[in-house]
């Protein structure tokens, strides 16, 4: 583990949250999925549009073969969500200002109810990690009884994402500012954090050189996905050590 | 009359060495003039003619077609949702986008004939720029529509029009979609007027030659027009600056049309060139169709043959066969400029169009976009053939579709994230994209017969152009300038 007075933070990553994902030890057990889908009130979709390539998901695990037949391996598997880009390739292109960043969380929102549906975000999000809701999904009891207060329930014809559980971002947030002091690392966490049983997904501020997360993120062999594009993702993943 | 079948198709060859004065009136419009009430009695003839009960049956027909397969369809898509399209995770633009861009680029060849050869003085123009014209108009109400069925909640299109609101909220000017509405909105506004300038004498001409609600419809439509000198200079005036104004929205509409894809990160989108290479398409595909509403107007209409003659389709031809080598330049300039980005998902994408599984599109795209007008338009002769050329337009078209299918849903299986790449199938985009076709021809139907489809004022004046004169044995065209 790094030291923090041996962190020096880039000035991108001020007042950003930022998630690290160790893949060597993800078991690719999907409890993240399922732990996101209940979090946030993600429909239903079933099994004939899930199997079209209309699965509605805002973390998916990948997993990919490498080589030919007999010698085939399996890469190790790697959780894909909102990598809550600083320089967000989705942002411009929204005619309608849905898909805006916010100043406050550093985070790529999609602002639900003005969102007009032309798609243009998830075509240029280099991670298409967004999900439309295809149609107005039924969720089969008992799913209704569960759904979350905090967060809307989207409806047909809008976009959709990972937002970093900004819900419970905001509760801790209050909370801190009701007690007077800052949100401390390891307060809370994201749903798919919390759920992963392995700990290989660790959610917390990169600007503070204390934060795991942080001390993560800066200790070298990180990777960021499609870094190259300029996207400044601020999600960065560990694979073979 | 002198509007024989014979006039077009036997003698097509555009060699005028010592022929005749009756050789030239059969070959050229300009120079076969009729006296003007003559011809503008043929002019409402032909438009005032009884549909025969085939025109019903294909009106008819073509109604059912665009209630069912777009209205009914379309209500089906709002209330049921973007599920029943064919698009998916990954694959977020389909068929409708597709029939948005092919549209858009068939309304290019209203304005390339019908302004720019105003502009050029191109005389062959003449007798055919309204019927160009219409077509602009037309294919954009398609392509409106192409694009209003592509939105997940259209019920809120107007979010994307700058209007004044109590929350300030605007449309993104950042996103080429917002440009692409506007751009749109002002061709199709810019394009109806230009369509309506040229009419008023027309209309004026038909007040004065029709009864009954005919006659108070052109009498709105032609805002009191007689013919005056300064009638005259204001129109001409006003009609020379649309066509100079309509030039450039024209080449921005579709150049911004193609900044949706260039402006987007997708592999297979990002290139630079796309700009002119959509322009140059848009060309093709835009004159392919301007020769098939001709030959099908010039065999069905009545009189038609005598102002749409071989010469015309020659001229046309000539201009389509330069337009078919301008777009495989482009074709290949893109493939080129992508192929040496070294992008490895670019070409894995370049390998997927060609050998994917719809590898048969793409060679189809170029044997009907380069090798059927190629191997047909060099020769006079078959050029000056209204069904010949007009089967080469149809070709074109379908190469044309082809390409923005290959540009939109085949380009968007392969991306970045190999775990989303899948195949896209149409749905109900099969139904509608079919809808529109019929609709636009149903248009063109109603308007054969409410509007003169020929701009006879616009013939009449050429006419007056053009002389032929004799010097000894040779007779020489000789044409003056008339404004």
């Amino acid at each position: 583990m790094i030291r923090p007075d041996e962190i020096k933070l880039s000035a991108e990553e001020t007042g950003k949250w930022g998630m690290v994902i160790n893949q060597d030890i993800c078991t690719g057990c999907q409890a993240c999925a399922a732990a996101c889908a209940m979090e946030n009130n993600i429909s239903f979709v079933g099994e004939e549009d899930s199997g079209y390539g209309r699965s509605m998901h805002w973390i998916r695990i990948e997993r990919f073969w490498e080589g030919e037949y007999p010698e085939v391996k399996m890469t190790p598997q790697q959780p894909m969500l909102c990598q809550q880009c600083g320089h967000a390739t989705c942002e411009p292109v929204c005619p309608a200002f849905a898909t805006v960043h916010s100043q406050a969380e550093q985070l790529n929102l999609q602002v639900y109810n003005r969102c007009v549906g032309t798609r243009y975000c998830a075509n240029n999000c280099p991670y298409q990690v967004r999900a439309f809701n295809w149609r107005d999904y039924k969720r089969p009891e008992p799913l209704p009884n569960q759904l979350n207060p905090d967060v809307t329930v989207r409806r047909m014809g809008v976009m959709e994402k990972c937002t970093f559980c900004i819900q419970r971002i905001h509760k801790a947030q209050d909370k801190a500012k009701s007690e007077g002091r800052e949100v401390m690392d390891g307060e809370f966490t994201t749903a798919c954090a919390q759920a992963c049983p392995a700990n290989a997904i660790v959610f917390g501020r990169v600007d503070n050189p204390e934060s795991l997360v942080s001390q993560l993120a800066h200790k070298g062999h990180g990777v960021k996905h499609l870094e190259e594009l300029g996207t400044l993702p601020n999600i960065t993943y560990f694979k073979g050590g | 009359m002198a509007h024989d079948k014979k006039h077009t198709d036997q003698h097509a060859h555009t060699d005028h060495s010592g022929h005749s004065e009756e050789h030239f009136r059969e070959k050229h419009l300009m120079l076969d003039p009729l006296p003007r009430g003559q011809m503008n009695d043929m002019v409402m003839e032909s438009m005032l003619e009884k549909p025969t009960w085939k025109w019903w049956l294909v009106f008819g027909f073509l109604a059912f077609v665009v209630v069912y397969f777009l209205f009914y369809q379309w209500g089906i898509l709002i209330t049921k949702g973007q599920g029943q399209a064919g698009v998916m995770r990954g694959d977020y633009w389909g068929i409708f986008l597709v029939n948005t861009v092919f549209w858009i680029g068939i309304s290019h060849a209203g304005t390339f004939i019908s302004a720019i050869l105003r502009v050029f003085r191109a005389e062959f123009r003449r007798p055919f720029t309204r019927a160009a014209e219409l077509m602009t108009t037309f294919g954009l109400v398609q392509a409106g529509f192409s694009i209003f069925m592509h939105m997940g909640r259209v019920w809120v299109f107007y979010w994307l029009m700058p209007y004044p609101n109590q929350r300030m909220l605007w449309p993104n000017l950042h996103s080429p979609l917002t440009w692409d509405l506007l751009a749109i909105t002002t061709y199709l506004l810019s394009s109806t007027m230009y369509l309506f300038l040229p009419l008023i004498p027309d209309v004026a001409m038909a007040r004065d030659r029709s009864t009954g609600w005919r006659k108070n419809l052109y009498k709105v439509l032609a805002l009191g027009f007689r013919g005056t000198e300064g009638e005259w200079t204001h129109l001409r005036n006003a009609m020379n600056i649309f066509a100079f104004a309509i030039i450039p929205v024209m080449f921005s509409v579709h150049t911004i049309v193609s900044w949706d894809f260039a402006a987007a990160t997708r592999p297979g989108w990002s290139s630079t060139i796309f700009g002119p290479y959509f322009i140059v398409g848009a060309l093709h595909s835009g004159m392919g169709a301007a020769v098939v509403v001709l030959a099908v107007i010039r065999g069905t209409m009545k009189h038609m043959d005598y102002f749409v003659r071989g010469e015309h389709f020659d001229a046309i031809g000539k201009l389509m066969l330069i337009i078919s080598m301008a777009w495989a330049y482009f074709f290949f300039n893109d493939y080129m400029v992508q192929w040496y980005g070294g992008d490895k998902w670019t070409q894995q994408l370049l390998h997927f169009h060609e050998a994917g599984p719809l590898g048969w599109m793409w060679f189809g795209m170029l044997f009907t976009n380069i090798v059927i007008p190629w191997a047909i338009l060099w020769n006079p002769k078959w050029r000056a053939n209204p069904w010949l050329v007009g089967f080469v337009g149809i070709a074109i078209n379908v190469g044309m579709w082809f390409e923005r299918y290959i540009i939109i849903p085949v380009s968007a299986t392969i991306n970045r994230m190999p775990f989303t790449w899948r195949m896209y199938t149409p749905g109900i985009e099969v139904p509608m994209g079919i809808g529109t076709v019929a609709f636009f021809i149903l248009l063109y139907m109603a308007a054969s017969k409410l509007i003169p489809l020929i701009p006879v004022w616009e013939v009449q004046e050429g006419q007056m152009a053009h002389e032929l004169k004799k010097f000894g044995r040779e007779t020489v065209v000789s044409v003056s300038e008339l404004e």
